[in-house]
């Protein structure tokens, strides 16, 4: 029964159910009826046509950012600096558009360079973490993190300092583009079918990287057993430096999505936390490409219909990524006990 | 700048590091171990809300440090367990619980956000607070500073003076050979994880009954300072002595910014109080750069003198983490 596809389903499942019921549990010491604010997600996240496209809104950058966490993980990276890739990806774009903002070219041209350039800023900032880790020893998580403050750092200095909005700076960003630097957006709604375009196109062309090309075979051996991946040839630390720089890209083209589509400026908290968010699907999903947009619409999905809570029931909107966090960790904590139980049997 | 003003600060310096310390001691001793905890982002906020809830509703502040300590202990249980015990990965669960125990330190304390709570009051050790300069810095403080100093004097001496501390050495650089020794690796690595947290759950209340009373939710301030904590970790060297100085170093850093606002009109503020953090992205390199092969080689190709002033420059940063960090143990 432990073993194959129907026993980690069972366990998996199981793991759901106890999420639910921990986080039940914490709803009703809260004094709240866990059944009104799990109905308030859900109408609150597919309710009406315009909450759902908020959904892919969401959607969009997390399933970017999750398709290129699936490359570092399949080359054993811990890509934690994936949150200032995304900041460095938006900033570029950002200078991108403040370069043409008064140039005659086509705006789509414009669009594409800035995107372009999101995706070469976050390559660039990802590379930064390989570098230290391949040549200065310093673990990726470490060196990402420390990355990742600086971004920050960078952000509030553009938006504080040389990209100072006219008049007074403030913490609400930029100055905002012209609407033509805008992607073009469904009438009525918010989401761009060009955004949601572009993320399904990274999802794609990560998953053929990893079933279908000698690379994705090496990558994956590079990061099952890096000892053996260089006695056997392949060229290890430039194996990790290709898979910082393509997470990179996909990060910085979310953080350039997330400017010329949503925020059409430079806001402090431009990535949103979907760095640290991608990181926890790519777990979730057990770093296997096939699953990656259907649990990143759940969690996008939990994350809008969370906007509800406050407003109706006067809970807080963390609740969301409580309860991400809670399914993860209890997935983890069943496959240990499966494997715990397999070995034993 | 002023003796007194300067005084002042360099003892706010003093207290501002000591939450730090108390994080950064614990993830040092549970490192030693063997084990990463990776969640202590996440409690050092849930521990500040939790140690802030039971000291407002019970109305006694060391009710509330408990609560912390027990928090950050329960935390811990749940990477040893799944690590020692399931044998998963320790950085995924750590990862996991730093985002999930802070949203849920932002939930839970949703209704406490900008209440008046009980507090520490400053503990001016008599006589010695008459003391000039020295009393002023170091005897007006608040409890948790004095706690924080002798904290770090004990931490010190148990890995470096004493017989179990040597063990946990033996536990963290060679389990095999500690378990021949007769050391049950796993069963102390559980306790010093534990313990470790109930370390780093000490800071959460240090922050919110003391340092910064209060709890503000998302603009508490806080979030961040566990990924710090890590940070300075490395920097220490696995040393508590080390660590205790890079979390002054940080303080100190952070108070500069401070300071220099005035002086550096063409700097944000904003900027200022993140710039002590490429500067721990430089000393980490600087501390592990020595382990790189390439500098091992550039080395060997430098004419002698250079050569000595380097290595020793580089031996004298340098750190290597515990050998079996994050490698699990098996008996068999």
């Amino acid at each position: 029964m432990l073993k194959g596809r129907l026993g980690g389903f069972i366990f998996q499942f199981l793991a759901f159910v106890l999420a639910l019921g921990f986080v039940s549990v914490i709803l009703i010491s809260a004094g709240a009826s866990p059944m009104e604010a799990y109905k308030n997600m859900l109408t609150g996240s597919v309710g009406s046509m315009r909450k759902f496209a908020e959904v892919l809104v969401s959607f969009v950058p997390l399933l970017l950012v999750t398709a290129g966490l699936l490359i570092t993980f399949s080359a054993g990276l811990w890509n934690i600096g994936v949150e200032g890739q995304i900041v460095l990806g938006a900033i570029i774009s950002v200078w991108v558009f403040r370069l043409f903002v008064d140039s005659t070219l086509p705006p789509a041209l414009i669009i594409t360079l800035a995107i372009l350039g999101g995706m070469i800023g976050g390559a660039l900032w990802a590379s930064l973490a390989g570098a230290l880790k391949t040549f200065g020893g310093v673990n990726e998580i470490f060196g990402g993190l420390g990355l990742n403050f600086v971004s920050t750092a960078l952000t509030l200095y553009l938006i504080f300092g040389p990209w100072k909005r006219e008049g007074v700076a403030s913490m609400s960003g930029t100055a905002p583009f012209p609407d033509h630097f805008s992607l073009p957006q469904v009438p009525e709604l918010r989401i761009s079918l060009w955004a949601l375009g572009i993320a399904l196109v990274g999802i794609v062309i990560v998953y053929f990287i990893l079933q279908g090309t000698y690379f994705g075979l090496k990558l994956k051996a590079v990061g099952k057993n890096f000892r053996a991946a260089y006695l056997l040839g392949i060229p290890t630390w430039r194996y990790s430096m290709y898979s910082f720089l393509i997470c990179g890209a996909l990060a910085g083209v979310a953080g350039a999505v997330q400017v010329a589509g949503v925020y059409h400026r430079l806001i402090p908290s431009i990535s949103s936390g979907y760095g640290y968010l991608g990181l926890m699907v790519a777990m979730l999903i057990n770093y296997q490409a096939i699953w990656a947009i259907p649990v990143a619409l759940f969690f996008a999905a939990l994350n809008i219909g969370s906007i509800q809570l406050p407003i109706v029931m006067k809970l807080d909107s963390s609740l969301a990524g409580v309860l991400q966090g809670v399914l993860v960790l209890f997935v983890l904590l069943m496959e240990g006990i499966r494997q715990k139980f397999l070995k034993k049997a | 700048m002023n003796q007194e003003t300067l005084l002042v600060g360099l003892a706010g310096v003093l207290a501002a590091a000591a939450p730090i310390i108390f994080a950064v001691l614990g993830e040092t001793l549970s490192e030693r171990a063997g084990v990463i905890n990776l969640s202590m982002n996440g409690t050092i906020l849930l521990s500040a809300m939790g140690g802030f809830a039971v000291a407002y509703n019970t109305d006694n502040v060391l009710f509330g440090f408990l609560a912390g300590m027990l928090i950050g202990a329960l935390v811990a249980l749940v990477v040893a367990f799944a690590s020692i015990t399931l044998k998963q990965s320790q950085v995924a669960v750590g990862f996991v619980l730093a985002l999930t125990c802070r949203d849920l330190a932002y939930f839970i304390g949703n209704p406490y956000m900008g209440q008046a709570g009980p507090r520490l009051q400053a503990l001016p050790i008599p006589i010695l607070s008459d003391l000039p300069i020295v009393g002023q810095l170091f005897f007006r403080q608040e409890a948790v500073t004095y706690v924080s100093f002798i904290a770090i004097y004990l931490a010190w001496l148990w890995v470096y003076r004493t017989r179990p501390g040597l063990m946990l050495q033996g536990i963290g650089e060679k389990p095999a050979a500690a378990f021949i020794r007769g050391a049950n690796v796993n069963l102390m690595r559980y306790i010093y994880t534990v313990i470790g947290g109930a370390l780093i759950g000490l800071a959460g209340p240090a922050y919110s009954l003391a340092i910064r009373a209060g709890w503000m939710g998302t603009i508490s301030g806080l979030d961040g300072i566990g990924w710090i904590a890590l940070s300075i970790t490395i920097f220490g060297g696995w040393n508590p002595a080390r660590a205790a100085f890079g979390a002054y170093l940080f303080a100190l850093l952070q108070w500069l910014g401070l300071v220099l606002q005035p002086v550096l009109t063409q700097v944000p503020s904003q900027v200022l109080q993140v710039a002590p953090f490429p500067l721990m992205i430089l000393t980490l390199l600087l501390v592990n750069i020595g382990n790189a092969e390439w500098v091992d080689r550039t080395l060997a190709a430098m004419p002698e003198t250079a050569r000595k002033f380097f290595s020793k420059l580089l031996r004298a940063m340098r750190a290597s983490p515990p050998a079996s960090l994050g490698v699990p143990f098996d008996t068999d």
